[in-house]
């Protein structure tokens, strides 16, 4: 789960960590009354949206003046912005942050991360802050320092100096730096982050270290423990039918092609869609709906893939082991029953009970087209919709 | 021959007295595997399926019945303690069916077993089956026939995908192992395929891998530089979109890296070859056994098709 930049620097507070103060806005009018409440001349309005490259893309303003801030916070509200990570409809802000302005010295880069060949916390640090990290790893790896946590004692302070003094950070603020990187690597840990980042994490000439930008990921298999984090989702940053399809506990990614897939089984939903690229066509959506659908889960599901009005056809996708190909059929039958499907729908059953399932369909009246294999099924629906 | 499971391997079920629990025990012991007893703190001393005990410790479990694995199907705020509870006790392999461990966890967890004997097998997998013999898992036990072919996966359905192709083309399988779909998990592919070359049982390995981490490519230099035996490949999510997790918590190209395109490069980079669509896994084995001369030797079943 992502949240904000505001939230993050929020959290990241709470733990002692360093940020400039500032304050969210979601109205000009607020935008305004947040920069009285700063001190200092400058003032930075911030777009907050679920993705980076904001500055390029004209989402982050250094303001001088009230004025100012209230131009920029007009122009950047309510505009659509195209980043590198966005894709190429970008994001609509919605909400901005006013942060006081800091005296920035020097950039650098900070970064937790699971490394998942070796299983375990990796701290990454690097002299080129601000500059996306994938870019620097590519051209310029020599900048990129790393220390492994061992889990059982945790980042220990001896690591975060070693990743200060390789990073060349200012000998005099090696140790307010060091006590950064291990703040948040408790971050990191207390709150299952998957992705804890400061780009940049910058020395002031006044002789700070502060975190000017943060980006917290947290791991959904650890929401349970964490309901303050769950608050802090936005909805409105996420596809609308991927916010439905949580509600419902299905697995379902949009994509934009114009074949819905309903298929049980993750390795088996990305199969789909790339069998169905194979015959010429277009994937719409992942969608698992996992090992034990019901009849109720199935026709959420159909619903769910209709919600998308560029699918022109359906393929459903069934391996049966412990799902059970009858249970799948009368989810079939049911679902297009209720809502009335007149798209093509190819339907391959495969596994436990596949015989009974076949028949359900064939009984059914349903003008649904059966497949024989995966490669025939994708072969047919790629051909009913061209 | 067989790795890690056999007819002689003897399961408990932690967690048997749950839902799932008490299903996939009554569908392992359908299957003739070695059941002997199951894990539920507070309901020792009862008994499940007809006559299985169910302890309230794994080590008390062990200590009667001899256990030697253990299949987990507790729920994912308790696994984690579930997984470190077996090894404790002396398990030697678990399998952990869980799926939604906390990242965290699994790290803590990982960390745990370095110093121990016991080995691992998923979470959030389909578990481990040796046809004929032992079923430690959820899969569907009637796809399988005995064979020759080793299978390792990160996906459960789409390595029941493969098991049928091969199944209606006559072609047995030693073992299939899946190994899950977490970003942190126990044994991998290196450790699979070790096994299976070490093997004399096992005379081709599928590899079926997808999106997310390193993991395939890693093992196809591991094959390079050590594999005997042939082995054939899948990756799954060639059409999936970066920053996105594909429902499993492992499956999500990030940074551009992980992708599928850059996996299948590197498997046929290390003279591994890759089936181009899922429905062509078992056409793609068949192809190589018999380029290699070792098709009759693995048609161990009657073809159906």
């Amino acid at each position: 789960m992502n949240i904000h930049e505001y939230q993050a620097k929020e959290l990241l507070r709470a733990f002692g960590v360093a940020v400039p103060t500032g304050y969210p806005a979601f109205t000009v009018e607020e935008a305004v009354s947040a920069a009285a409440k700063l001190d200092g001349e400058l003032k930075v309005v911030k777009a907050q949206i679920h993705a980076g490259g904001r500055g390029k893309a004209g989402g982050v303003k250094l303001a001088k003046t009230d004025e100012e801030v209230k131009q920029y916070a007009s122009e950047i509200l309510g505009k659509t912005l195209v980043t590198h990570q966005t894709g190429p409809e970008g994001k609509v802000v919605q909400r901005l942050y006013i942060e006081e302005g800091s005296a920035i010295d020097q950039e650098f880069y900070l970064g937790l991360v699971l490394d998942r060949s070796i299983g375990r916390i990796v701290i990454m640090g690097s002299s080129e802050g601000g500059m996306d990290i994938e870019e620097v790893a590519e051209h310029t790896p020599e900048k990129i320092h790393k220390e492994v946590v061992d889990p059982v004692v945790g980042l220990r302070p001896f690591q975060a100096r070693r990743l200060a003094f390789k990073m060349e950070v200012p000998t005099k603020l090696v140790n307010k730096f060091s006590d950064m990187v291990m703040k948040l690597y408790k971050v990191y840990v207390e709150t299952d982050c998957t992705i804890a980042e400061i780009n940049p994490l910058v020395t002031t000439k006044d002789g700070n270290v502060i975190a000017l930008d943060a980006k917290l990921n947290f791991d959904s298999n650890a929401l349970y423990r964490h309901t303050d984090i769950v608050d802090l989702r936005d909805t409105t940053e996420e596809d609308p039918r991927e916010v439905e399809a949580s509600k419902h506990d299905l697995s379902y990614i949009a994509l934009d092609g114009n074949i819905g897939c309903l298929v049980n089984g993750a390795g088996l939903a990305m199969a789909t869609m790339d069998i169905i690229k194979h015959y010429g066509a277009e994937p719409a959506n992942f969608l698992d709906v996992g090992g034990g659908a019901t009849k109720e889960k199935v026709t959420e599901a159909f619903k769910l893939i209709l919600s998308d009005d560029q699918v022109k056809g359906i393929f459903v996708n069934i391996f049966g082991g412990i799902m059970k190909c009858d249970i799948i059929a009368e989810g079939i039958v049911a679902a297009t029953k209720e809502i009335g499907l007149d798209l093509p729908l190819v339907v391959r059953l495969e596994g436990t009970n596949v015989d009974a399932g076949r028949r359900i369909l064939d009984e059914s009246g349903l003008a649904i087209t059966s497949a024989s294999s995966m490669a025939d099924g994708a072969e047919k629906i790629a051909a009913l919709v061209r | 021959m067989s790795i890690w499971a056999n007819q002689d391997t003897k399961v408990i079920i932690q967690g048997i007295t749950g839902k799932q629990g008490l299903f996939h025990g009554e569908q392992m012991l359908a299957y003739n595997t070695k059941l002997v007893g199951g894990v539920t703190p507070g309901k020792g001393g009862t008994t499940v399926l007809d006559g299985v005990p169910v302890f309230n410790t794994v080590s008390e479990a062990v200590e009667v019945t001899g256990a030697n694995a253990s299949i987990i199907y507790v729920p994912p705020a308790f696994a984690a303690d579930s997984i470190m509870e077996a090894a404790d006790s002396g398990i030697e392999l678990i399998i952990c069916i869980t799926e939604g461990i906390p990242v965290i966890d699994m790290i803590q967890v990982k960390r745990y077993l370095e110093d121990k004997p016991a080995r691992l097998i998923g979470p959030n997998c389909p578990g481990i089956i040796t046809p004929g013999e032992a079923k430690l898992g959820i899969m569907p036990g009637y796809i399988h026939t005995k064979g020759h072919v080793g299978i390792v996966s990160r996906s459960g359905t789409l390595t029941y995908e493969a098991v049928h192709q091969l199944t209606t083309a006559g072609i047995g399988q030693s073992t299939a192992v899946g190994i899950g779909g977490d970003p942190v998990n126990g044994t991998n592919f290196i450790d699979t395929l070790q096994a299976f070359n070490e093997d004399e049982d096992t005379k081709a390995v599928i590899m079926i891998g997808e999106i997310g981490g390193t993991a395939e490519e890693e093992a196809a230099e591991w094959v390079k530089a050590n594999m005997t035996k042939p082995v054939i490949g899948f990756i799954g999510g060639q059409t999936a979109p970066e920053g996105k997790r594909m429902g499993h918590a492992g499956a999500i190209i990030s940074g551009g890296k992980g992708t599928a395109a850059e996996k299948i490069k590197t498997l046929n980079a290390n003279g591994i070859e890759v089936a181009e669509t899922p429905a062509v896994i078992g056409e793609t084995l068949i192809r190589v056994l018999k380029e290699e001369g070792l098709y009759e030797a693995c048609v161990t079943g009657q073809p159906t098709t």
